[in-house]
Formats: C-alpha cells, sequence, structure tokens
C-alpha cells in the first residue's frame, strides 16, 4: 500500500515524489519512458553564473535520491486511464492497476507541431526529438539540419546540436497558415524573440532589446531584418524567410524557403533550395494534461501558460479531492520551476496527511518557487506572472461558486 | 559512417557500451544494450521505420518520447510497439509494419 501515486518522472514528479518520501510518505512513481528525467534530460546550456546545467546529471541526482528514500518506480510504465473508485484514485497502466489516495500528476508537456508540405518524410523530427537522440541516446539525428519555428526552445537545442558538432543550416520560419499562426508571423517572433534578450547572443536581439522600445521601430527592425539572416552561435535566424516545403524521395533531402513579407507573405519567384538530411519542427510546448482531463478537472485557457490548464491552487490542490498537480501541466516553464512546484505539491500532499503540521514548510516552499520563478534563466512566455494571476482568479471564482451552490 | 556521439565535450566520454545483435526486417545489425529501439536504427542509419498502413509512404521518428506514435514497429511478434520507448534487447526481432489492403476503398474505386 502507498500513500501516494506520482505520474511522471520528470523534475516536478522527481522532486515530488522526494519530498513525499522524506516526509515518512510511500510513494511510486509510474514513468512511460525508460529513464527517470523526463525533458529534464535532454537539457544542457551554460548558466550565467558560469558552469554547465546538464540535464543527464541533474536527473540522474535526483533519481538517485529518490531511490535512497525508499521511492518505488515502475518505469516504462504508460498510464492509459485514471478514475475514483470509492474515495480512491484508480491508476489503470500497460500491465497491473493501482490505487491510492493521493495522486499528483506531473505529466508535462508536448510539443506543437507545424504540418508543411513533406513533414511526413522520414528525417522531419520535432526539435525535442532531435535534442533527445543527441544529449540522451548520443545518436545524432543527422549530419546537417534545418529548424522550423523560431523560439527559444530551438534557439536552446540549436545550440546543443551544435555543441555535439552537428550543423544547423538555418533556423527559418515555418510558412504562415492558419495551423502555424503566430510562429509563422516575422514582427510576433521578433517580439517574442526581444523578451530572451538575456539569452540570445545575437547583435540584434542585443542592440534590439535596446533600440526596438516601441512599436515603429520594431516594425523597421522587421522590415531592414537582413534576408540571408543574422547569425546567432554562428547559425543564421531567418525571419523574413520561411520554409514553404520539405523535400525528398524516401526521406528528406532538403528544404525550400522564401523570402516573406514582414507580415508572413511569401514572395513568389524568391524560392531557393538548402539541401539537408534532417529538419526539425519547433511550434512550441503546451502542458499535456489529459489524465487531468479524463479525471474530470475544469479547465481554464491560459495564453501566458502555453493552452489549457487544470484548475488548480497555489498549493497544487486541483479542485478534486486527493488530485495534485506539479511541473509543466500547470503552464511552460523551465525545469527549475518545476522542480521547486513538485517540492511543493509534495509537501501538500504530506501535510493532508499530517493533519496540517507542515504548514510552514509550504510557505518557505512556496517562497522558493516564487524567487526561482522571477530569477528564472529561461522564459518562455515573458507574462507567466499574469497568467498565474488569471490562475488564482479562476480558483477564487470557483471556491465562490461552491459555496453559492452549498448555501 | 557511425551516427553516435561517442565524444561528447560537455557530456563527456560514453564508456562501457555493450553491444547486442538484433534483425531489423531481416537484417542483422549492432545495438546497444538498454538503448531505444529507434536510437538504435538512427545509430545505423536507418531512418525509415516504417511504412503507412493506408498510403504505403514511409516514416520515421517523429516526437521520439512517445506521444506520436509515428514509430511503431513489430517486436518478437507483437504489433505497434513504439520504437521511440522500447529499450533494445540482444537477438530482438524486429519488422517495419507495412501497407494494408484497404478494401472497401479499392472496390470503390473500381466499381463507383
Amino acid at each position: 500500500m502507498n500513500n501516494a501515486i506520482v505520474i511522471g518522472a520528470g523534475p516536478a514528479g522527481l522532486s515530488g515524489a522526494i519530498s513525499m518520501a522524506q516526509q515518512g510518505l510511500k510513494v511510486t512513481v509510474i514513468d512511460e519512458y525508460m529513464k527517470a528525467g523526463g525533458r529534464l534530460l535532454g537539457q544542457l546550456y551554460e548558466e550565467p553564473t558560469g558552469g554547465w546545467w546538464n540535464g543527464v546529471k541533474e536527473s540522474a541526482n535526483l533519481y538517485n535520491s529518490a531511490l535512497s528514500l525508499g521511492v518505488d518506480f515502475k518505469l516504462s510504465t504508460p498510464v492509459s486511464n485514471i478514475e475514483k473508485i470509492d474515495g480512491q484514485w484508480v491508476v489503470y497502466t500497460n500491465e497491473h492497476t493501482y490505487t491510492t489516495p493521493n495522486l499528483l500528476l506531473a505529466t508535462g508537456a508536448a510539443e506543437l507541431p507545424i504540418p508543411i508540405p513533406g513533414w511526413t518524410l522520414p528525417g522531419v523530427m520535432s526539435v525535442g526529438a532531435a535534442q533527445v537522440m543527441t544529449n540522451v541516446h548520443r545518436v545524432k539525428p543527422g549530419n546537417k539540419g534545418v529548424i522550423v519555428g523560431v523560439n527559444v526552445l530551438s534557439s536552446a537545442i540549436a545550440m546543443e546540436l551544435k555543441i555535439a558538432n552537428i550543423e544547423v543550416a538555418c533556423i527559418a520560419l515555418p510558412r504562415l497558415t492558419k495551423v502555424s499562426e503566430e510562429t509563422g508571423n516575422p514582427l510576433t517572433v521578433m517580439n517574442s524573440l526581444l523578451n530572451v534578450a538575456h539569452m540570445a547572443p545575437s547583435q540584434l536581439v542585443k542592440m534590439g532589446s535596446k533600440l526596438m522600445k516601441n512599436d515603429f521601430l520594431k516594425k523597421m527592425g522587421i522590415t531592414f531584418y537582413p534576408k540571408k539572416g543574422m547569425k546567432m552561435w554562428d547559425i543564421p535566424i531567418m525571419l523574413r524567410k520561411a520554409v514553404i516545403e520539405i523535400y525528398g524521395n524516401n526521406s528528406v533531402d532538403g528544404v525550400i524557403l522564401a523570402d516573406i513579407s514582414p507580415s508572413g507573405e511569401i514572395i513568389p519567384g524568391t524560392e531557393t533550395k538548402i539541401s539537408a538530411d534532417f529538419v526539425c519542427i519547433a511550434g512550441g510546448l503546451y502542458p499535456l494534461a489529459e489524465l487531468a482531463a479524463l479525471a474530470g478537472c475544469p479547465f481554464h485557457w491560459i495564453e501566458e501558460l502555453g493552452g489549457y490548464v487544470p484548475l488548480h491552487n497555489e498549493k497544487m490542490e486541483t479542485v478534486l479531492d486527493g488530485l495534485y498537480v506539479a511541473g509543466n501541466i500547470t503552464g511552460i516553464e523551465g525545469a527549475k520551476i518545476a522542480i521547486k512546484q513538485g517540492h511543493l505539491a509534495g509537501l501538500t500532499i504530506a501535510n493532508k496527511n499530517y493533519h496540517g503540521k507542515l504548514e510552514q514548510e509550504i510557505q518557505d516552499a512556496l517562497q522558493q518557487l516564487n524567487s526561482t520563478r522571477e530569477n528564472a534563466f529561461i522564459q518562455f512566455h515573458p507574462d507567466i506572472n499574469i497568467g498565474k494571476q488569471k490562475l488564482q482568479q479562476y480558483w477564487i471564482k470557483h471556491q465562490q461558486d461552491i459555496k453559492l451552490v452549498k448555501n | 559512417m557511425t551516427m553516435r556521439i561517442i565524444d561528447h565535450p560537455v557530456l563527456g566520454r560514453l564508456n562501457d557500451l555493450n553491444t547486442v545483435l538484433f534483425t531489423f526486417n531481416g537484417e542483422t545489425l549492432t545495438g546497444l544494450l538498454g538503448e531505444s529501439i529507434a536510437a538504435a536504427l538512427l545509430a545505423n542509419g536507418i531512418r525509415t521505420i516504417r511504412y503507412h498502413e493506408e498510403s504505403g509512404t514511409p516514416r520515421g521518428i517523429y516526437c521520439n518520447i512517445g506521444h506520436c506514435f509515428e514509430c511503431r514497429v513489430h517486436v518478437n511478434g507483437q504489433q505497434g510497439v513504439r520504437a521511440c520507448l522500447t529499450p533494445l534487447e540482444e537477438n530482438m526481432n524486429i519488422i517495419s509494419g507495412g501497407k494494408l489492403p484497404t478494401p472497401v476503398r479499392d472496390w470503390r474505386a473500381n466499381n463507383e
């Protein structure tokens, strides 16, 4: 018998399990991947303070701490359904069915695909797929790649590919369609890059963040943005070219690029070919929350958090008794924040188990989470705090509605 | 040419590589024990993992973490196994899925 089950062995799930085990709870962690660490596994970047954030190492540290505290792991175990029966959460996996009074969903995020003609050819993959192949499995996704989609994640992974000595021919926008939407609009993309100026050592972005304070200058910036791109870590970032097609017979041979206007329209007659043996599609991340939906959690669309998120309070409780969330299922943020969220959720569960003895620890964990968020090096959305405030408003409204129904 | 990154400037050198034999569509290949089937195939330069059931067009990995189900293969006779999530074992027999008959559509093409 366990006190809690955690679904997802990424940074949030592992730290949640560790916090609960430290408080003496019996915890089982389930994950469908063969290794613990989730998306943290692939991360590799140089910290502003010097030294490297090595996801493989960080994951191993968290996993080993959890193991030494007696946490039980079921890896390579996909969860297909959850439901509540007689006050217990029932977790269905490919082999066994588990029950628990407390269930922590730490399922993380998934990548948004951007359909492009030719995208089913072998050699086309999500940018995260290339990251995992390179840094976790240590197999090159190819010798020369093109990345489609300019954002925080794709620029970080472009650098990781370069470190592993894999050529990245360019990072360009996807063709503007109803599906690609904002990811295909040069002005919108440039604005979002200006928000991460501190991590993009590109001259444009460094200068741009200082110079391009108003909309007029931004518009001028994108109008005169060089067609051949500006280089970041020696990789051309093309904000005025879009990948309109991926070509090849039985696998990728290259992409067709076309010049685009500042608002993303293709300029006819400007098509050129770039040869490549792999293509990464980078559409950004969204919270992976199917299990919360199956459980019956109410959801809210919050742009700043990356999509639909299950309603929860700042202590990581959902509106359903015994169901908690942590990590990117609550909004797209970095791994360091996910770790703090997991810790907080773990303490909230332990506090319930010990009838409120851990209130002070919870307050400390909340404070740690907030300061980690304030000092985050990688920020996926500049208005994350506004997103979190919106969610808290929804939570307050939900609590008021419940009171009205009860009265 | 191997696609493996044995020496990585930051992550270091891979040591104690435990190689095993496996077959893919009847061809004998080497891979590393416990790595994903998808990684083992790519390390051998193989990108096409299956052929689409309806159109027969080639498919490779897309998401590499189990979400998209593009990398389904048959492993030791079991269908629908995700290559990106399944650890390689000694003597695994891996087969690509292929195009399946679409009798209703075929019948319509000739009769409607």
